[in-house]
């Protein structure tokens, strides 16, 4: 792991106080969270804790009923997904997140659709990044396995080189062998430079690769801080490590 | 390299007997069409050729079709009746004619037909230059018409995230609609591009045909192809597939869908154009054909697999040859043709409701 970066002024993402939710039903009940330039932040919480609900709701997909969003300082509380990829924030969702029928190739041009330029040199780029992908480019997404197309889903968000990327569980469903090496990549992709913000069931692993971690239960923040004392704290321990 | 899922790798025997059978489906069906294919060429060649003729035209309606049902995941009822409406216009810069009081034609003061030599014959062809401009300038308005209908009617249904059956309600409405407004512009009665007798042509080794059906032949393949070339080859067709696939994804992936969406209603507004004013060119054009189209368009689409583009092409041939060539057989009246499309669209439901090349 990398050192933490010196606290910036101004951070990367920051939401204040937001609720968000299906129908009449409120799922998030005031969460805020932060994120500097060049951090990694967890978010873990137990089942129905709203993590994934939080994600949907800061890349636009759900609207946010009250609260605000800010991307380096700029309020993006309404902004569609479409617009927030161009300011340089992309999603990872959890599943259905490669397109099935295209190849690899295309699946990365489409991932840098929104590029004014500089989509080739982009592309090579990426696919040093990830040697499997760039082993069969003509490949189609849906013959792949689980662990690749989750290499192809963080992939083709990374097309646009983002500041942030925001991560939907990306161990979901894999093997334990396909899950550190998606970690090693994030941590990988992490160094460049880019932060990231993930949800994930696999806590332990979660926390300890990343800086910083929020532990979110019924839709509220329960604790944050220090991945590391996190990790370490009784609390954590007890209701999410199982121990 | 390994990597393997944890879940679902290891299949049940029940999946693997599905497949099996999914499997020996294909091969029945496949192998059902190829030899009706083969063996209504080598008896019947010159119902095989008209079945061909009109095939082409489906399978332009077809792939049309296709692309709205894979980009905005409805069954577009209006598309027959768009086929009519396109070939109407067509007729109207040709010949500028419309429908007066007491069912007398009154004309505008300018049309097509009015350029020097417009309606010369090119080639053998029974037509000159005027209805191919016509046929170019029909298909621009039918997308100007299709993307206004969309941004108008079904665009406030989709933020509405309204259930396909009341798309498919709608768009039926649109259809009834259309049908009207030909009716009180240019009347009940049938029209035609082109009057007199229809010069034909000796196919080398096979039947008779009127020359006019070679340049539909061509005309669907020359459209086919840029469709092919614009969905495999170009970023749009790209963008178009990724939307077909995971609209979702496609929009956190930074496309604007609604662009689209409006790209799929030009591209098949252009295909739906084109292949009414073919259909139109061969036979004769009357509000009702819209109507008449919409099965065989459909069993087309379904057959070959709807959301499928080489699909939509495949059903459109075999439908147009079936039709063709079952009501010589037997004592089927050719009253019944169009039932046949019916009886196809059954029969794919019933053994492989993914059809040839769905996914």
């Amino acid at each position: 792991m990398t050192a933490a970066p010196a606290v910036a002024t101004q951070p990367l993402l920051e939401a204040v106080d937001i609720t968000a939710g299906y129908g009449g039903v409120d799922i998030l009940r005031g969460v805020s969270i932060r994120v500097q330039p060049g951090e990694m932040v967890a978010i873990i919480g137990p089942n129905g804790a709203g993590k994934s609900t939080l994600m949907k709701a800061l890349f636009g997909l759900l609207p946010v009923r009250t609260g605000r969003v800010l991307l380096a300082g700029e309020e993006i509380t309404r902004e569609s997904p479409d617009r927030l990829v161009r300011r340089g924030m992309c999603y990872v969702p959890q599943t259905d997140n490669v397109f099935p029928s295209l190849t690899i190739r295309e699946n990365l041009e489409i991932g840098g659709f929104a590029r004014d330029g500089g989509r080739g040199e982009r592309m090579e780029q990426v696919f040093s990044l990830f040697p499997v992908l760039a082993e069969r480019p003509n490949e189609r997404a849906g013959r792949l396995s689980g662990g690749q197309r989750q290499l192809l889903a963080i992939a083709r968000a990374l097309m646009l080189d983002p500041q942030l990327l925001l991560l939907d569980e990306p161990s979901a469903s894999l093997s334990p062998k396909m899950v550190d090496m998606v970690f090693e990549k994030v941590v990988e992709i992490n160094a460049t430079g880019t932060a990231i913000l993930m949800v994930e069931q696999n806590a332990r692993q979660a926390l300890s690769l990343s800086h910083r971690g929020y532990v979110l239960a019924g839709g509220e923040n329960r604790l944050e801080g220090d991945a590391r004392q996190l990790l370490e704290s009784d609390e954590v321990r007890r209701l999410y490590l199982g121990e | 390299m390994s990597t393997e899922t944890v879940s679902p790798r290891v299949e049940a025997a029940p999946a693997r007997l599905w497949r099996l059978g999914d499997a020996a489906g294909s091969v029945v069906l496949f192998g059902a069409i190829g030899l009706f294919v083969i063996w209504s060429a080598l008896t019947h060649p010159s119902q095989f050729v008209a079945g061909l003729v009109v095939g082409s035209v489906l399978a332009l309606g077809a792939l049309g079709l296709t692309l709205i049902y894979g980009v905005l995941k409805f069954a577009h009822f209006a598309h027959g009746d768009s086929m009519m409406l396109a070939a109407y216009l067509a007729f109207f810069v040709l010949s500028g004619n419309l429908v007066g009081t007491r069912g007398t034609d009154v004309r505008v003061p300018w049309s097509f037909a009015d350029l020097p030599g417009a309606t010369e014959p090119i080639w053998r062809f029974s037509f000159g230059y005027g209805l191919l401009l016509s046929m170019v300038v029909a298909a621009a308005l039918a997308a100007v018409i299709l993307i206004l209908v969309d941004r108008w009617v079904y665009r406030p249904l989709r933020q509405r995230r309204a259930g396909l059956a009341i798309f498919a309600i709608v768009s039926l409405g649109v259809a009834i609609a259309m049908r009207s407004l030909v009716l009180m512009i240019w009347g009940p009665t049938p029209r035609f591009y082109v009057s007199g007798i229809r010069p034909t042509l000796q196919l080398p080794g096979g039947p008779r045909i009127p020359t006019d059906q070679l340049f539909i032949v061509a005309a669907a393949i020359v459209l086919a192809v840029a469709v092919y070339l614009l969905l495999y080859r170009t970023t749009t067709g790209r963008a178009m597939r990724a939307m077909a696939d995971n609209p979702d994804l496609a929009r956190v992936s930074g496309i604007d869908t609604e662009a689209v969406v409006r790209t799929t209603w030009l591209v098949s507004g252009g295909l739906i154009a084109v292949a009414g004013v073919l259909l139109a060119l061969q036979s004769q054009l009357k509000p009702e054909l819209g109507f008449i189209l919409l099965l065989p368009v459909f069993a087309a689409a379904i057959l070959g697999g709807i959301g499928s583009p080489h699909g939509a092409l495949v059903g459109g041939l075999v439908v147009g040859v079936l039709q063709e060539v079952a009501v010589t057989v037997g004592p089927l009246s050719p009253g019944y043709k169009f039932s046949i499309a019916f009886v196809v669209l059954i029969l794919v439901i019933l053994v492989r409701p993914r059809g040839l090349f769905g996914a």
